[in-house]
């Protein structure tokens, strides 16, 4: 219902001014069952299924896809603090963003796919060397492994930022995420990797409730716990490049949103799961409505809303729930 | 006929060979208990037992050789209760031991009720159905212990591998556990492999005793035959007097330095 009522406000407002009225007329009557008129004209109709509703389901995709990839890393690597960044995705998508914009231009379609790439490419690393240093048996190896891929990736990027300050804002813009559309094409380029990755994701819910009593005692019940991790980051990484590629850095939703969700179900990841896509999606769609209108004639980027309503707000949560996560 | 066999067992462990050959026979519904030192081996053969951590040498349970068995398989027939479970605090007596059912499910299936009825059987059995809801932070060390031992018997296993489970318990609590051990493995033929430290306890349920030390078995058989004052002596450096209780029981105490 969050959702719905969530999208419907995306929808509503916009710089273009359009009555409410006729908006909600133009969008329910495309459903099969309804059938009236909006009388709005052809372009103010472009502008709604064009720019607004486009902007309002890539806001969803990306907050559903970081949301539930955090509930996902947390429980595989049962550690509250994991984001979905975790294993390097965002510092390898930020360094295959910025050599993009740098070689060919902000504008250009590749960006995303370069930040896809890197992204990927972070995490395998990241898996290899957690991997080779004897970290099948423990998350322990693959989270330090994450972390210095992260920063070693991070070094580059910003060595090749230095190298070219003319274009230190596009690649600052990216890095605090935004979520701009050109018409459906971001929202079609990923759909195929969301779609996939949350169906493999909420397919794992029972067995990361199994993974709950530890590695040692998840093997006593016949389960293979590192090829839960395998399957569980490989499709938590897919889902959330896909989201970085189109949408830059957007910090805290992946962390905020499981928690919150956590605190409201309870610890079992049947419910979590389900739930941090639906109320990631939301809150990505709230952050947006707030993103294009806290000020007026500009946006602010929305990675600083979440960031500016997910610190505080998770501290709260920390409050409430200081034993909760277990 | 032997339920559980181990030949030559060794296991390292954390660089170090904690077992270093061990020979033992569990016979189907038999309950035999391993003693021995801090140390000895103990906890590493349970879990090298249970395909938790890997051996060398030979271990079958009924006919198959466990290191040819699937992780699910092995978990279909034997279940562990560890010394020191894992407690997620959170979550629900009902779910945890649901968990249980995990080696009859395939890969990504997801429990039916009829796993839910055995779990609900299972917490009638062990007097805790009115903890059902209760989550498990909430729970005494007396009501936790009961509540991983439903978890184990949810799993319908023929072995099961009872880890020091009444360390946390006192005298009273211990002794629930030990009489409901019994009654299950009368009730469904279980064969119980357990380690445990209060000797007297041991001698009283077991069929018989293992006596481990240095990762070696050094006396197996009947209570009486290991529970002697010279053996424990010579492997836990203990002082101690073994008496006949007024039932015919074997009691150890220990006895003050002269």
């Amino acid at each position: 219902m969050v959702l719905i009522g969530a999208a419907v406000v995306g929808v509503l407002i916009g710089p273009a001014r359009i009555d409410p009225g006729p908006v909600l007329a133009e969008v329910f009557g495309r459903l099969p069952v309804l059938d009236f008129d909006s009388g709005l004209d052809a372009r103010q109709t472009a502008i709604i299924w064009e720019l607004r509703m486009p902007r309002v389901v890539l806001g969803a995709l990306v907050g559903s896809m970081l949301s539930v990839a955090g509930a996902a890393y947390q429980g595989v690597f049962r550690n509250p603090l994991v984001d979905p960044y975790l294993l390097g995705v965002a510092a390898g998508a930020g360094l295959g963003a910025t050599v993009a914009i740098v070689s060919v231009g902000s504008g250009s379609a590749v960006v995303p796919l370069a930040a896809f790439a890197g992204g990927c490419t972070a995490v395998v690393a990241a898996y290899a060397l957690g991997t080779a240093s004897g970290g099948r048996r423990t998350g322990l190896h693959l989270i330090l492994a994450g972390v210095a891929v992260a920063s070693f990736f991070t070094a580059i990027q910003t060595f090749v930022q230095q190298r070219n300050t003319d274009v230190i804002r596009e690649v600052y813009s990216w890095l605090l995420g935004r979520l701009v559309t050109a018409g459906w094409g971001e929202v079609l380029s990923i759909l195929p990797y969301a779609v996939v990755s949350a169906v493999v994701l909420l397919a794992h819910r029972r067995l990361l409730d199994v993974l709950s009593v530890g590695e040692e005692e998840a093997r006593a019940l016949g389960v293979r716990p590192e090829r839960i991790r395998t399957a569980v980051v490989i499709a938590a990484t897919m889902g959330t490049a896909a989201a970085v590629s189109v949408s830059g850095l957007i910090g805290f939703v992946g962390i905020v949103v499981p928690h919150a969700v956590r605190l409201l179900v309870g610890v079992s990841y049947r419910a979590i799961l389900p739930l941090s896509l639906l109320v990631g999606a939301a809150f990505l769609v709230i952050a947006d409505v707030i993103a294009r209108t806290a000020m007026s004639g500009s946006e602010i980027p929305i990675g600083v809303v979440t960031a500016f309503i997910g610190g505080p707000f998770f501290l709260v949560v920390l409050r409430t729930s200081r034993a909760g996560f277990r | 006929m032997s339920r559980l066999t181990a030949r030559g067992v060794v296991v390292r462990y954390n660089g170090r060979t904690a077992v270093r050959g061990v020979d033992l026979d569990v016979a189907a519904g038999e309950w035999v208990t391993i003693i021995g030192p801090n140390g000895a081996g103990k906890s590493s053969l349970l879990r090298a037992l249970a395909g938790v951590i890997p051996h060398r040498g030979s271990i079958q349970i009924g006919d198959s050789e466990l290191s040819s068995l699937r992780r699910r398989q092995v978990a279909q027939m034997v279940a562990v209760v560890p010394q020191h479970p894992e407690r997620p605090d959170g979550m629900r007596v009902a779910d945890y031991a649901l968990l249980g059912r995990s080696p009859h499910l395939s890969y990504l299936a997801v429990e039916t009720d009829a796993d839910r009825d055995i779990v609900i059987g299972v917490l009638e059995r062990l007097d805790a159905t009115d903890l059902a809801d209760r989550r498990l932070g909430t729970l005494s060390g007396g009501e936790w212990q009961r509540v991983v031992l439903a978890r184990a018997l949810v799993q319908e296993p023929e072995v099961l591998l009872l880890d020091e489970p009444t360390t946390s318990l006192d005298v009273g609590h211990a002794q629930q556990v030990f009489d409901l051990v019994e009654d299950l493995r009368v009730e469904r033929g279980i064969s119980v492999l357990a380690a445990i430290h209060d000797l007297t306890m041991a001698g009283q349920y077991s069929d018989r005793l293992v006596c481990m030390d240095g990762g070696l078995v050094v006396a197996d058989g009947p209570p009486r035959s290991v529970l002697t004052e010279e053996i424990l002596m010579r492997f836990s450096g203990a002082r101690v007097t073994v008496v006949d209780g007024p039932g015919g029981e074997v009691i150890v105490a220990p006895r003050r330095r002269p």
